[in-house]
């Protein structure tokens, strides 16, 4: 059983967690699917082995109640393509982190889990195959095509402004 | 783990990168590094304060549901920061900077539950009350208090010391005569000193015989500063 006191645990995966939400289910259950996580995460909290990987953890219950989340929204009939096939907006200046993880929200179910559990979370192929299912060779795929169509999605918008990170120097 | 992560990352990336000839463009290496870390700062990014506030509503959720067993926050004192960590019995741990909060709160995951939680809505009444201590305007606690952490004889002690009034001092051979153990002088000093409520339980108006003040878990120039503003006169 671990012994890290909980509240270690949200300062720690609190903000992946939540660009994590924000790619799976879109900017506006972004906010239910971070607490529905969250409190999933404090009431199995006493079951968890030590030696547990708590990062593959949240991302299990994150994928979880996302799923439960879009269902959710399917039976309220909100139009899921408000989220989903919005494209990002063009804008001149470079493109943030919102725009981005809008692009991810767009892509088809196992993509967009692929690309956001290996590429924003930083799991190995092997970890998100445990989560989405299938072999690590289509969970390797699906990160990779996933990558492809937000390019082509994104293209025009990483050509005129990169994606640079600060550290990398502002400006270019 | 997360320089294991990071490794597991950079070789992943290059795998990606190196799976299909059209994949290695230096978009994609630019893409890739921005869904890792957030290419900031985001002109639409409020994420700060959209934290803070799921935090708040994680706090309330947790609490409806009994999940939060321990609640703490951390108060700004005349004697430095202060944790106070509560359960649903009552308060159960006040901690001064030096003990480090960090490990405070480690050490009761362990004993006690690891289900720890920030919540300064669950533990507001206390730092009411230590404000209006420290502010001159109380005198005595009025809080149910966890005892779970101390026992035996030391519990004995710690039940004992809310009963010397604010502004007295009891030697530590009075302590031990009014627990029933006179000769139990130096086990009383153990007491006091793994007191884990240290103000709210006073250990700090249990002094030597010829006055000077002893050892105190919060220093000693704490617990100098405490008696005197309390009016007791304490000798050094």
């Amino acid at each position: 059983m671990t012994t890290e006191p909980f509240e270690v645990i949200v300062q720690r995966h609190g903000p992946t967690v939540l660009r994590v939400c924000r790619a799976l289910v879109g900017g506006d259950d972004a906010d239910d699917a971070w607490s529905e996580t969250f409190l999933s995460a404090l009431r199995g909290y006493d079951e968890l082995p030590g030696d547990a990987n708590v990062e593959a953890w949240l991302v299990t219950i994150a994928h979880r109640r996302s799923i439960d989340l879009i269902r959710a929204r399917a039976r309220r009939a909100v139009p899921a393509e408000e989220i989903a096939d919005r494209p990002a907006p063009a804008r001149s200046g470079p493109l943030g982190d919102l725009d981005l993880l809008r692009a991810v929200a767009a892509l088809p179910d196992r993509q967009r889990q692929a690309v956001a559990y290996h590429h924003l979370v930083g799991l190995p192929h092997e970890e998100v195959a445990r989560v989405i299912g299938g072999t690590p060779a289509a969970a390797r795929k699906a990160a990779s095509d996933g990558v492809k169509a937000l390019r082509e999605r994104l293209g025009a918008a990483t050509q005129t402004a990169p994606l640079t990170r600060t550290t990398d120097g502002e400006g270019r | 783990m997360t320089e294991h992560e990071k490794t597991e990352h950079e070789t992943t990336v290059d795998d990606v990168a190196g799976t299909t000839a059209d994949d290695t463009t230096e978009a994609d290496a630019a893409l890739v590094a921005a869904l890792r870390a957030p290419a900031s700062p985001d002109p639409d990014g409020d994420d700060p304060a959209r934290l803070a506030a799921l935090h708040a509503r994680l706090e309330r959720a947790a609490a409806a549901e009994g999940l939060d067993e321990i609640a703490y926050r951390e108060i700004d004192s005349p004697y430095g920061s202060l944790l106070l960590a509560a359960t649903a019995a009552g308060l159960v741990r006040v901690a001064f900077a030096i003990e480090d909060h960090e490990r405070v709160l480690a050490t009761l995951a362990e004993k006690v539950s690891p289900r720890i939680l920030r919540s300064p809505a669950r533990t507001g009444h206390v730092a009411r009350q230590l404000d209006e201590y420290f502010a001159g305007r109380r005198r005595s606690f009025d809080l149910p208090l966890d005892l779970r952490l101390t026992a035996g004889f030391r519990r004995s002690v710690v039940e004992h010391l809310p009963h010397i009034p604010f502004g007295r001092t009891e030697s530590y051979a009075e302590v031990a005569t009014a627990t029933g153990s006179p000769k139990a002088v130096r086990a009383v000093g153990t007491a006091c000193a793994t007191n884990p409520l240290p103000i709210v339980v006073p250990c700090h108006r249990v002094v030597r015989t010829d006055g000077t003040i002893g050892q105190y878990l919060g220093g000693t120039e704490a617990k100098l500063a405490l008696l005197e503003f309390e009016g007791a006169r304490p000798r050094r």
